[in-house]
């Protein structure tokens, strides 16, 4: 057996105006690159040709209900949080048609849709995002019913981590164990460093492709203090998070606090507008539409991004059983810090705060669930906490 | 099979500007696909052709401003078997429903030389304040697709698929990055029902409110933000008065804004 020339998990040095080359190889590959680059006032995911595309020079502020880009002063080219975007746009398409019939007669011929299937390759990928690739994989790949759409896609992807070395304003992976290293899911995960102006990349490949892919592209080996600095920078990302959440027996205090007084206090706030759940990098829910052509010869059936915020969403005979405010965001926040353990087995937030930044009017879920946790919980039925007990 | 009759199709108008109505012509694609699939009995803007109902689909457009038109309606409705109401004007009341908050009488004699030739109620209505109203289709345009979409919902036996969610919906659909959070905009996406298909946040300029208050908005909540990030009252009051000033949501969150 031959020894491959860089062990897995082995770093070395990149230097920066190689990921130009990175680019390249992906392309020749037949990878579609999609990548940071900055639109409409923020830093979004998109199709990337070249390096000079990337954000370099740029960074992000965040706070509740605002983003704001800001100009670094040095030539960094992940040098930013994270922004509106996230891989689901690219997995878990928006909108999708799923297939199309035709009247034949007296009944129907249905034609599926074969989609071409991009060969996509994500450039930039965040601690808390190969988490939340992660969770979609188990919610849409592993269950009993198996998201065709969504595992054609993911099969295919190249994953070029990059570790964050500047948390944003209201990010809080640190308190959900998602980050902000990269420690799996990716073919190679890159590091930023700054040495002498010079902006380079320390390398870890993850995966065997991802080891051949760094055999196409110029480096040098690592020295052992360059080693050290990607823990360095991770350590010191961590004590930058924007916000904190206390996830100790969260799945206890939600199901103890389903008629919490704070959920009505939300609810006054909360505009029922989902954009934290479109936001959201692990929320998957969706609806169905079937369209008709005029004559009646034709349907076609489209499948959409949906959100637990809207009336529509629970709507059963009779009407919509969640018709309030209120309970449509007890069910999303129940549902993605408790519900889901019990589902899935792991809690549906990775901390990335996206639901926080993107809420037009800045609700916060970690100061929701510091609230419903300081006051305690009024149900007469409530399980005692270990601390209680 | 043996051919069906062709639905009859009627299209009226009131207080309005044509524009909704236009959207059918505006079906350019699906305009032959449209007369293939049914009659158009009446349709002034398309042709002076004029069949007689009673009519399987009428459309209307326009609000009610008129005694006349107040009495005319009701002709409408008999000869109609199925009613969809078009346009802002038609389910709101529209742009003409500013009216509404002020004392017409106050300014007629200053735009009309002859006001005594003037009959005008002193407010505009919507449709469904006068008749029984089968669909309500909104916008200020409608839009043409949501358009074909209840027709051929209506002539197929199905439910339309036109949502009643938030703006906010088709933005993040498309991509669009958020004007309120990343630029500070104001933005009335997060209480208006969706169907333009997030036009003009993806221009960078915050939502007009065309297609009136979502289900459940939180017009208060999003007013309150504005507030407490220096927007004054008589802003924010003005922000609800636009094409849908008269929508019930709308309405009671400017007056709440107006002193």
């Amino acid at each position: 057996m031959s020894v491959p020339p860089h062990r897995v998990h082995d770093q070395v040095r990149l230097p920066g105006e190689q990921l130009q080359t990175l680019i390249e190889a992906l392309r020749l590959l037949g990878y579609r690159v999609m990548g940071p680059k900055v639109a409409e006032g923020a830093i979004v995911y998109d199709e990337l040709t070249s390096a000079a595309e990337l954000p370099v020079g740029w960074t992000d502020e965040q706070k509740g209900g605002s983003y704001r880009l800001v100009k670094r002063n040095d030539g960094a080219a992940f040098g930013y949080a994270l922004g509106p975007h996230s891989w689901k746009k690219y997995l878990h398409p928006a909108v999708h048609r799923l297939w199309k019939a035709k009247r034949e007669g007296n009944g129907f011929e249905i034609s599926e849709e074969t989609p071409e299937v991009p060969k996509l390759a994500f450039l930039g990928v965040r601690a808390c995002e190969l988490h939340a690739i992660a969770i979609q994989d188990k919610v849409l790949t592993q269950g009993v019913f198996r998201d065709p759409i969504y595992s054609s896609r993911r099969e295919n992807v190249f994953i070029v981590a990059v570790n964050c070395s500047q948390p944003g304003g209201t990010c809080f992976c640190e308190s959900m164990g998602t980050g902000p290293q990269a420690t799996f899911g990716f073919d190679l995960a890159l590091t930023e460093i700054n040495v002498n102006g010079r902006h380079d990349f320390l390398v870890e490949a993850g995966t065997d492709r991802g080891t051949e892919m760094l055999q196409k592209i110029p480096h040098e080996g690592a020295t052992e203090k360059e080693k050290k600095t990607v823990a360095e920078i991770a350590a010191q990302a961590a004590q930058h998070m924007g916000r904190q959440l206390n996830t100790h027996e969260i799945k206890e205090l939600f199901y103890r606090s389903l008629e919490h007084p704070r959920w009505d206090e939300v609810a006054e706030r909360c505009l029922n507008c989902a954009n934290c759940t479109m936001v959201c990098p692990t929320c998957f829910c969706t609806t169905v539409e079937d369209v008709t052509d005029l004559a009646g010869t034709e349907a076609e059936r489209w499948r959409k991004w949906d959100s637990c915020f809207t009336a529509d969403f629970s709507y059963i005979h009779g009407g919509s059983v969640r018709a309030s405010r209120k309970s449509r965001y007890r069910q999303w926040l129940t549902h993605k810090l408790a519900t889901w353990i019990d589902q899935f087995g792991s809690s549906g937030c990775v901390g990335c705060g996206r639901c926080i930044t993107w809420c037009p009017v800045a609700i916060d879920l970690t100061e929701e669930v510091l609230a419903i946790r300081q006051a305690g919980s009024t149900d007469s039925a409530a399980l005692p906490t270990k601390e209680e007990q | 099979m043996a051919q069906k009759r062709k639905p009859k199709l009627a299209v009226w108008k009131f207080a309005s500007c044509d524009g909704c109505q236009l959207s059918l012509l505006d079906c350019e694609d699906e305009l032959l696909a449209v007369v293939g699939a049914i009659e158009i009995a009446n349709f002034p803007e398309a042709s002076r052709a004029v069949i007689n109902g009673p009519y399987d689909v009428s459309l209307v457009e326009g609000s009610i401003t008129t005694p006349h038109d107040a009495e005319r309606i009701h002709k409408v409705r008999r000869a109609s078997k199925f009613l969809v109401t078009i346009g802002a004007c038609a389910t709101a009341g529209g742009i003409q429903a500013l009216r509404n908050f002020t004392e017409v009488q106050r300014y007629v004699p200053i735009v009309y030389a002859s006001p005594q030739y003037i009959q005008t109620l002193n407010k505009s209505t919507p449709i469904a304040d006068h008749v029984f109203v089968d669909f309500q289709l909104r916008g200020c345009p409608i839009n043409k697709h949501q358009l074909v979409e209840v027709l051929s919902a209506h002539l197929n036996g199905r439910k339309p698929n036109t949502p009643t969610y938030g703006v906010c919906i088709e933005c993040k659909r498309r991509g669009t990055v958020c004007i309120m959070a990343a630029q500070g905009a104001i933005c009335l996406g997060p209480v208006t029902q969706a169907g333009c298909g997030a036009i003009c946040p993806s221009f960078s300029r915050g939502c007009y409110g065309c297609f009136g208050p979502k289900e459940t908005p939180n017009t208060d909540a999003l007013s309150r933000w504005w507030s407490d990030h220096g927007v004054k009252d008589r802003d924010i009051m003005r922000t609800y008065r636009g094409f849908n000033a008269y929508a019930e949501a709308f309405r009671r969150e400017s007056e709440a804004h107006e002193k």
